[in-house]
């Protein structure tokens, strides 16, 4: 490599991208550059991506403001864009959706590790991971034909006794609305929640349990106060992933949320988050209401951007052992 | 005089020990009563996670089956009218679309997922570590916002749905997961391999591709099956771009139909035919993902046991 | 390379031996006795027929080149082996007079009369040192706080620790030297009073100066519970332990009992002629 090949180089593509591999040979520059301009190619498209959605919004922002976090009314009838209700509503599915997801996630997961025979693990393993190749659409199809009877006639009725037709399980039962959604988002993001927590989990140092049941601890309680607690910032993280694919889900929700962008008044009133009405509205959408959409798109962006990069950063220190 | 025992203080530790084990002896019962009702309560959880599992596959089995027949998959779609209500005709376009559309998003992805791959795994960089979050990042966006992506770029410039916008969204989809696993199954291979490839002269494009690549390969097929898997299921990301089409279609820069696309609109018709229509397509769609999935852990452990 | 008299603790009692039985005169009890445990996985022995009894109030050493079985046996006893599903205990091994294989004691509480200290320290990172230290206590049900703060003090008195640690009891156990978290492990199990403490190579990770203290620290706990310590470091089995069982590898690679007797004994005048080897150097 010749002195002025190199700073040849440097001057051309800066020094953010000289690093690892440099070529021994001049002719293998190309092999250098292909490698790099794969990169480009996809960061470039990345921040078209970005700008794409910045850019199809600013109109929207610039005619509504903050009116459009904060408006309670989503008509684009009446050129009422305020996404309030569709932000509630995504909060409030994905917030059940984790109550749900989270508990039979980590027994699941506890389960698996500790309580099956070496045999069973791995064929239980892959079933639950079986839930995650299962299409978005097809989870939709089965919450609309297979659970909103069920919902209609068994679950919502016996949820309203609960609480005597009070919050949060007042108004009238019509299968459809925030609860079935919040249901099959559960079981959507389970998988992602068991792997995780599973991996995490399972990095928990034997001597650990081994410590803790030599002082005369039984299993749950080695569980729960040694292997758990140790566990926990991976917890999280798996927590926070399975928001960020709930935050983001718009097939399944779209399908059995019933499509009715209004501030939500019981988990039984049919909704619409912020990707469903995207999804329901963009196809016969233009002008005002198309970049209204394109402000809707922005917020989900930066709100799934940031739950899974802190996700990502969650899981990455608990593999690293802090606990 | 030995014979005169005096009253010794008790030894605290004798009598700690003795309190300690007769609370622990007293609580025993309560604590292994409390271990089994805990472990049985996990237990229930692995039941309640395979229970949604088994009732999508049983449902799909149950209201799909009889739908499919050869006809069903091959030929296009009738429209039920009130006055023939039953019919449904065939998903041929869907399927068509799909190829397309998935297959060439693949052709795409897969050699730039490749090149990036040998970018993250070979480069140490404050550059490559920020692609690499991002990336992580992309493969966890909603992918709609793809579809919305592909809509501003290409269906508001060309001024026409199209499979081509489909395949835009879908490649944008794929790439970030490809590239994980195969800078994960690149780095994998030991770099003795490529200073060793060096070594004998070769340049390192070259040793890259005789060399890393076909090492590498089970964890790369691995990921681009994977990755297809997901793309064949996915409707938000072309539901926004690709319009709509009764018709087999093979060029792409028409409208067509995908599969899932076809689901989600059966799903929502009036048409009790058109309703029982989309468990077959489910069902073929979930068959299909299976096949993926299922395959390329096939493929992969095909590979490694060959390469030793 | 043998010990000298001098070489070993001179104020201990030994007396001569025979049919390698402990030192201890015959008046007080055993605290634990083994019968021909063997220990095996998955069908293939692991360490085979051991018999032996172990003294009250005394150490017990575990000795023999790496291989030989001993944290095998050690594990036994206080049923960490329930653990594996592949592992199986033949024998009897007796606590007092109960059997430890018996059923009418449930591991738990077996557990928390014979306590255990690992080869690396291993103190819980999530809680802090005084709950570290007061953990088994809880687990067993102990909840008074005067208790648990009595049996807290005397066992990091015990374990030379309550100096260093007291005006910090709610810090991060992990905040403690290698040396002095192996020594919160020793204070953890002794807060639960236990009869037996199974020590498992607790000096292998250590400094030599922690490792000194640590040997010093076992002498003195002597009076409070039963040591048996499985050692690879025949200079350490010599400086702290009363009594002896050398273990070594079979060829069918099962460790047996070579030799149990006195510490004195083993070491200066063992019956068997592969002790002699072992304490002259020439296996491990």
């Amino acid at each position: 490599m010749t002195e002025e090949s190199s700073s040849t180089k440097t001057r051309l593509l800066g020094r953010g991208l000289t690093g690892g591999i440099h070529p021994p040979v001049k002719s293998d520059l190309g092999y250098w550059l292909s490698i790099r301009a794969g990169a480009l190619i996809f960061g470039g498209a990345i921040v078209l991506f970005v700008w794409s959605i910045l850019h199809q919004s600013f109109s929207a922002w610039t005619s509504h403001g903050i009116h459009l976090l904060t408006g309670t009314v989503w008509s684009p009838s009446t050129s009422n864009y305020g996404a309030l209700p569709l932000i509630l509503a995504t909060l409030i599915t994905t917030a059940v959706a984790l109550l749900v997801a989270v508990p039979i996630g980590l027994g699941t997961s506890l389960t698996i590790i500790f309580f099956l025979p070496q045999r069973l693990k791995t064929p239980l393993t892959s079933l639950v991971e079986l839930l995650a190749a299962v299409p978005s659409v097809v989870y939709g199809l089965w919450g609309l034909f297979v659970l909103v009877p069920w919902m209609n006639t068994t679950i919502e009725p016996k949820l309203a006794s609960i609480t005597g037709g009070g919050f949060p399980f007042n108004g009238a039962t019509n299968g459809f609305g925030l609860l079935l959604a919040s249901i099959v988002l559960s079981v959507m993001i389970l998988p992602t929640i068991v792997a995780i927590s599973r991996d995490v989990i399972a990095a928990v140092p034997h001597e650990q349990i081994e410590g803790a049941l030599s002082l005369g601890a039984t299993k749950s309680q080695t569980l729960l106060k040694v292997v758990l607690p140790e566990a926990r910032t991976g917890i999280f993280g798996a927590i926070t992933l399975g928001a960020g694919r709930a935050l983001g889900e718009t097939i399944a929700v779209a399908m059995v949320i019933g499509s009715n962008p209004q501030i939500p008044k019981s988990l039984f009133s049919t909704g619409a988050t912020l990707s469903s009405t995207i999804a329901t509205e963009f196809g016969e959408a233009s002008g005002a209401q198309l970049a209204a959409l394109g402000a809707l798109a922005l917020i989900l962006m930066v709100i799934t951007a940031s739950v899974n990069a802190g996700a990502r950063s969650l899981t990455r220190r608990a593999l690293r052992g802090h606990a | 005089m030995t014979d005169v025992l005096m009253d010794l203080p008790p030894d605290p530790i004798l009598e700690r020990r003795r309190i300690i084990q007769e609370t622990a002896s007293k609580k025993i019962g309560r604590r292994q009563l409390n271990s089994r009702i805990l472990s049985g309560v996990f237990g229930l959880t692995l039941v309640l996670s395979l229970i949604p599992l088994v009732s999508v596959l049983a449902t799909l089995i149950k209201r799909g089956v009889s739908v499919i027949s050869w006809g069903f998959l091959t030929h296009d779609p009738i429209q039920p009218t009130l006055i023939n209500q039953k019919a449904v005709g065939g998903i041929g376009n869907a399927i068509v679309g799909s190829l397309v559309v998935d297959g060439i998003a693949a052709l795409v992805a897969v050699p730039l997922a490749i090149l990036i791959g040998l970018y993250l795994a070979e480069t140490e960089s404050r550059t490559a570590n920020f692609m690499r979050a991002i990336t992580e990042i992309m493969t966890g966006l909603p992918s709609i916002l793809l579809g919305v992506f592909s809509y501003i770029y290409i269906v508001l410039t060309m001024k026409a749905y199209s499979g081509f916008a489909a395949i835009v969204a879908i490649t944008f989809l794929m790439v970030p997961v490809i590239t994980k696993a195969a800078e994960t199954a690149i780095r994998g291979v030991p770099h003795t391999l490529r200073e060793a490839g060096l070594a004998l002269g070769a340049r390192n494009s070259k040793v890259s591709r005789g060399v890393i690549l076909p090492v590498a390969a089970p964890g790369l097929i691995t990921g681009v099956l994977l990755s297809l898997a997901r793309a064949v299921g996915e409707t938000a990301p072309i539901l926004l771009v690709i319009g709509i089409s009764g018709r087999t279609d093979w060029n792409p820069f028409h409208q067509m139909s995908a599969l899932p696309l076809d689901i989600y609109q059966d799903s929502a018709s009036g048409y009790a035919s058109q309703q029982q229509e989309a468990w077959g397509i489910a069902l073929v769609l979930v068959v299909a993902v299976l096949v993926l999935s299922l395959g390329s852990r096939f493929v992969a452990a095909r590979m490694r046991r060959e390469q030793r | 390379m043998s010990m000298t008299q001098d070489e070993l603790n001179p104020t201990r009692a030994t007396e001569p031996i025979t049919n390698g039985q402990s030192t201890v005169s015959t008046l007080t009890p055993p605290a634990m006795r083994l019968e021909n445990v063997s220990v095996s996985f998955n069908g293939r022995t692991a360490v085979r027929d051991c018999t032996f009894n172990v003294a009250s109030n005394r150490v017990t050493s575990l000795i023999g080149p790496s291989g030989s079985g001993k944290t095998t046996l050690l594990r036994s006893l206080n049923r960490l082996h329930d653990l594996t599903r592949s592992a199986k205990v033949e024998g009897k091994i007796m606590l007092g007079d109960i059997d430890v294989y018996g059923g009418s004691l449930p591991p738990t509480l077996l557990r928390s009369r014979i306590g255990m200290v690992f080869q690396r320290p291993n103190p819980f990172p999530t809680m802090s040192i005084y709950d570290n230290v007061v953990s088994g206590l809880r687990f067993n049900g102990v909840k008074k706080k005067a208790l648990l703060d009595e049996a807290a003090e005397s066992a990091l008195i015990s374990a030379a620790l309550w100096d260093s640690v007291s005006s910090r009891l709610k810090a991060h156990g992990s905040t403690l030297s290698g040396g002095e978290q192996q020594r919160l492990c020793i204070a953890r199990a002794l807060a639960v009073e236990p009869e037996i403490l199974l020590m498992d190579e607790p000096t292998s990770s250590l400094d030599p100066i922690s490792t000194q203290r640590i040997e010093e620290l076992m002498v003195e706990l002597k009076n409070r519970v039963t040591i048996i310590i499985v050692t690879h470091n025949m200079q350490q089995a010599a400086r702290v332990s009363d009594d002896c069982a050398f273990l070594l590898m079979g060829e069918d690679r099962a460790g047996e009992l070579i030799e149990f007797g006195p510490t004195a004994k083993i070491f200066n005048d063992p019956s068997d002629p592969r002790t002699l080897d072992y304490i002259q150097g020439r296996f491990g």
